[in-house]
């Protein structure tokens, strides 16, 4: 009796692992790598070659993540969608060397945890080129080391944290846009010019974002002027207190390097204190149409109708892509691509992001070569790249992997940010001249797509 | 029965599982290897949670927060003395354990929602830590954790594969143990308070010392969790220890089956692959970045749905009805302990105390 039972509780076990067994091996076997060159059909490429992993003879498969859901979502989510609409309309405009550009972006919700499943999916399973613009300072870190120790090429990180430029123990990875160090000295050199005297006051994200930017803050702007240093943290919407410290203290001037929640909370904090400094607030946290929507959204919630273009209007800003003006040759180029391929999503300033680091991106392939391997990208970015839609120079050597190195001032007027002033360019360092950009921008090229 | 015969059953089916992860690790790819230990984390941390909760009837919504002490312990022990992974998962495991018997305390006068208050208090507040000691700590950018494989492994040997094993067999000697507990003296008592803890009390059951134990058993098991996230994951950072964590976790346990340690098993494939499952299906068929972004977070939901309609024991639960269906002899008197697990089975835990009276 006891042997016969014995017997009969063995079978559930077994039965139970081997379908645990079946369910996994049944999922090895689904999206495998399309490794197949499909080279009948391609006989003017026929120098094409599947030269690296990821790369066939018709298409490059590049990852990313994105935090498409959760509290980064908002406005961040219409980046990579923005990318994929500009890597289309290459797509369709003869590739890069007749590949197409396969985009696969997956979302981390913002956790990095997820972003290091994510990536290792990418990586590991879908074997991508490159992983290209990973979004967010906690979420990239998290792959970071991965990355490189895969040798898998690492491109425009978005963020600005100053982390990416690491050339000698980060070779793959490379940053992209302004880091918030120099953004911090542009804005800090402005206001020491056209505020002297002024009481200045800070108000700043608790994290490597807010004081890096404030780092650079302080390089420019003279300690005795400032008469306080406020900070946040993203999961406290409660910012009274600090909104009242920088009213009492008497701040003239408030900096903010805050994300656009943040921003539309100290503004809409200091109408209710009857406080109205003048408003500088970095590039990250000022798009003016996210900001106008959330200063509108926000105080309907507290039961107020406001104007959010009336709200934002005199707020000073910087910005290293173009401004979102009809006379600009990229924008032009822009809203075309945005109104063939991604017309459902608000032509802002995240779309016009993802549109131009998908062009630096298709700049950097035509760089790496017919054939490329991955180090072939690599080299041709250490190399150096034109700045593309971006204001100023790129910084990209063996030894500087950072990216941009300038923007200009500009203050919002009626939704839109008006440029007051020329480019500045500097470095991440205290003594670092900021000085004015003499070589002139580029021209968005008649086809929408960079010469190699 | 004698008291032999379960313990070989348990240890037989764990070597079977040994060997089932060794071969799939080296017959699946790097990724697939990535996931095993993904799921063995969640294993581990939800068959603690499945005791905590099935078997002794206290909830937690804050083992999150145990698994968050265990992974910075990891990281700081790593990058500060080196030494050997397995001294540190054990003072992770401590460490965690100790704080399960101090929030035990506290919980073991709390009943129900405000049990569930305070737990979440914990899986709320404490990864906050990491932005109050920054400098210790990495803040929001959370530290980094180094860690390699050991060289006699040879330097071909993948990482992600090590990985799989290590975190495997820490999960089986974890479910090896709780089976084990689960049909002792203690298991037997905390089946008692669950189900009255007036009459566990009065044939001399100390109600608040099984209680407490039952938290510094979940938070150890979460200890180790976190440790081994830490190791696959190589990095540690609040944001991985958000309270949504510690609700995957109870959500994994329910799905599963609470109170099942193999319903711990089914709970972590579920929270590891429809995810991504679902993520491949939505990117696949053309649909609109914020459609096919939400399709994952609806699916898993559609699961959790669907799965207490029909299973309202959990997928355990519904493998156990199958299998009776079926006819395979797992159809056994109701009274009797349950299979590998050693535990009531699926079909008969009360969900909550006092459902139903004196079957066992």
């Amino acid at each position: 009796m006891k042997r016969s039972r014995s017997q009969r509780l063995r079978v559930p076990v077994i039965a139970v692992l081997a379908t645990a067994a079946l369910a996994l091996a049944a999922c090895s076997s689904s999206p495998s790598s399309s490794s197949g060159s499909t080279s009948s059909g391609a006989s003017s490429s026929a120098a094409l070659t599947a030269s690296a992993p990821g790369i066939t003879a018709t298409t490059i498969t590049i990852g990313s993540h994105q935090p498409l859901t959760g509290p980064a979502a908002p406005g961040y989510s219409e980046i990579a969608p923005a990318s994929a609409a500009y890597f289309a309309y290459v797509n369709a405009h003869g590739g890069v060397y007749g590949r197409k550009i396969v985009y696969k972006y997956l979302d981390d919700a913002y956790n990095p945890t997820t972003t290091a499943s994510v990536v290792r999916q990418l990586v590991l399973q879908d074997n991508v080129y490159a992983i290209f613009n990973g979004l967010g300072t906690p979420t990239h870190l998290a792959v970071m080391s991965f990355l490189n120790a895969q040798k898998i090429p690492d491109v425009f990180v978005a963020s600005g944290c100053d982390c990416w430029n690491a050339p000698s123990t980060a070779p793959e990875t490379f940053g992209w846009q302004l880091d918030y160090v120099r953004e911090g000295k542009i804005l800090g050199q402005y206001i020491k010019q056209h505020f002297a005297g002024k009481k200045v006051g800070y108000f700043y994200q608790d994290d490597e974002f807010g004081m890096d930017g404030v780092k650079g803050l302080d390089y420019e702007i003279p300690s005795s002027s400032v008469v306080a240093r406020q900070t946040y943290v993203p999961t406290n919407v409660n910012i009274g207190p600090a909104v009242a410290a920088l009213h009492a203290a008497g701040a003239q001037v408030v900096v903010a390097f805050s994300i656009p929640a943040f921003t539309a909370l100290l503004k809409l904090n200091s109408l209710k204190l009857g406080y109205n400094p003048t408003l500088v607030v970095s590039n990250v946290g000022s798009d003016p149409i996210t900001l106008g929507g959330l200063l509108e959204a926000f105080a309907k919630q507290g039961g107020a109708t406001v104007n959010g273009n009336e709200l934002t209007t005199g707020i000073i800003t910087d910005e290293y892509l173009p401004a979102l003006s009809a006379s600009d040759s990229w924008y032009t180029l822009f809203k075309k691509i945005h109104d063939q391929y991604d017309a459902k999503a608000p032509l802002d300033g995240n779309v016009f992001y993802g549109m131009s680091v998908a062009y630096t991106f298709v700049q950097a392939m035509l760089k790496a070569g017919k054939n490329p391997t991955r180090a072939d990208l690599v080299n041709a970015i250490n190399a150096g790249l034109p700045q593309g839609p971006v204001v100023a120079p790129f910084s990209y050597s063996s030894t500087d992997h950072q990216g941009a190195t300038g923007a200009y001032i500009g203050v919002i007027g009626n939704g839109v940010v008006v440029e007051q002033g020329p480019v500045q360019t500097t470095d991440t360092t205290a003594s670092g001249a900021i000085t004015t950009y003499t070589g002139t921008e580029q021209q968005a090229p008649a086809s929408g797509i960079p010469s190699p | 029965m004698s008291m032999r015969a379960p313990l070989l059953r348990i240890l037989g089916a764990a070597v079977a599982a040994a060997v089932i992860v060794v071969i799939l690790s080296i017959k699946l790819n790097a990724f697939r290897d990535y996931q095993i230990a993904e799921i063995a984390v969640y294993v581990i941390a939800i068959a603690g949670l499945t005791v905590l909760t099935g078997l002794s009837g206290q909830i937690s919504l804050g083992n999150g927060a145990f698994m968050a002490i265990g992974a910075y312990i990891t990281a700081l022990m790593l990058a500060h003395l080196g030494w050997p992974f397995v001294a540190v998962l054990v003072v992770a495991g401590l460490a965690s354990a100790a704080t399960g018997a101090i929030v035990g305390v506290a919980a073991a006068r709390l009943r129900g929602p405000y049990l569930a208050g305070v737990t979440l208090m914990l899986g709320v507040a404490l990864p906050f830590l990491a932005y109050v000691y920054p400098s210790t700590l990495g803040g929001d950018q959370g530290l980094n954790v180094v860690y390699t494989q050991p060289a006699f492994l040879g330097a071909n040997f993948p990482l992600t594969r090590w990985q799989a094993w290590i975190s495997s067999a820490v999960a089986l000697v974890v479910l090896v143990l709780l089976a084990n507990l689960g049909r002792s003296r203690v298991g037997r008592n905390w089946r008692a308070v669950r189900d009255d803890e007036v009459a566990a009390a009065l044939a001399g059951i100390n109600v608040a010392q099984a209680r407490v134990l039952a938290f510094v058993v979940s938070a150890a098991c979460a200890g180790l969790a976190g440790a081994l996230l830490a190791i696959i994951t190589a990095l540690v950072a609040p944001g991985a220890f958000t309270i949504t964590l510690s609700i995957a976790l109870l959500t994994g346990a329910v799905i599963g089956g609470l109170g099942t340690l193999l319903g711990a098993i089914w709970g972590s494939l579920v929270i590891v692959l429809v995810p991504v499952y679902a993520t491949d299906v939505a990117t696949s068929h053309g649909l609109s970045t914020t459609v096919a972004s939400n399709i994952p977070v609806a699916a898993y939901g559609v699961v959790l749905i669907l799965v207490m309609l029909i299973f309202p024991q959990g997928i355990q639960g519904g493998v156990l009805w199958l299998l009776r269906l079926l006819g395979i002899s797992a159809a056994r008197p109701s009274h009797e302990a349950s299979t590998a697990d050693a535990m009531p089975s699926a079909g008969e835990t009360p969900a909550r105390p006092h459902e139903k009276e004196g079957t066992q």
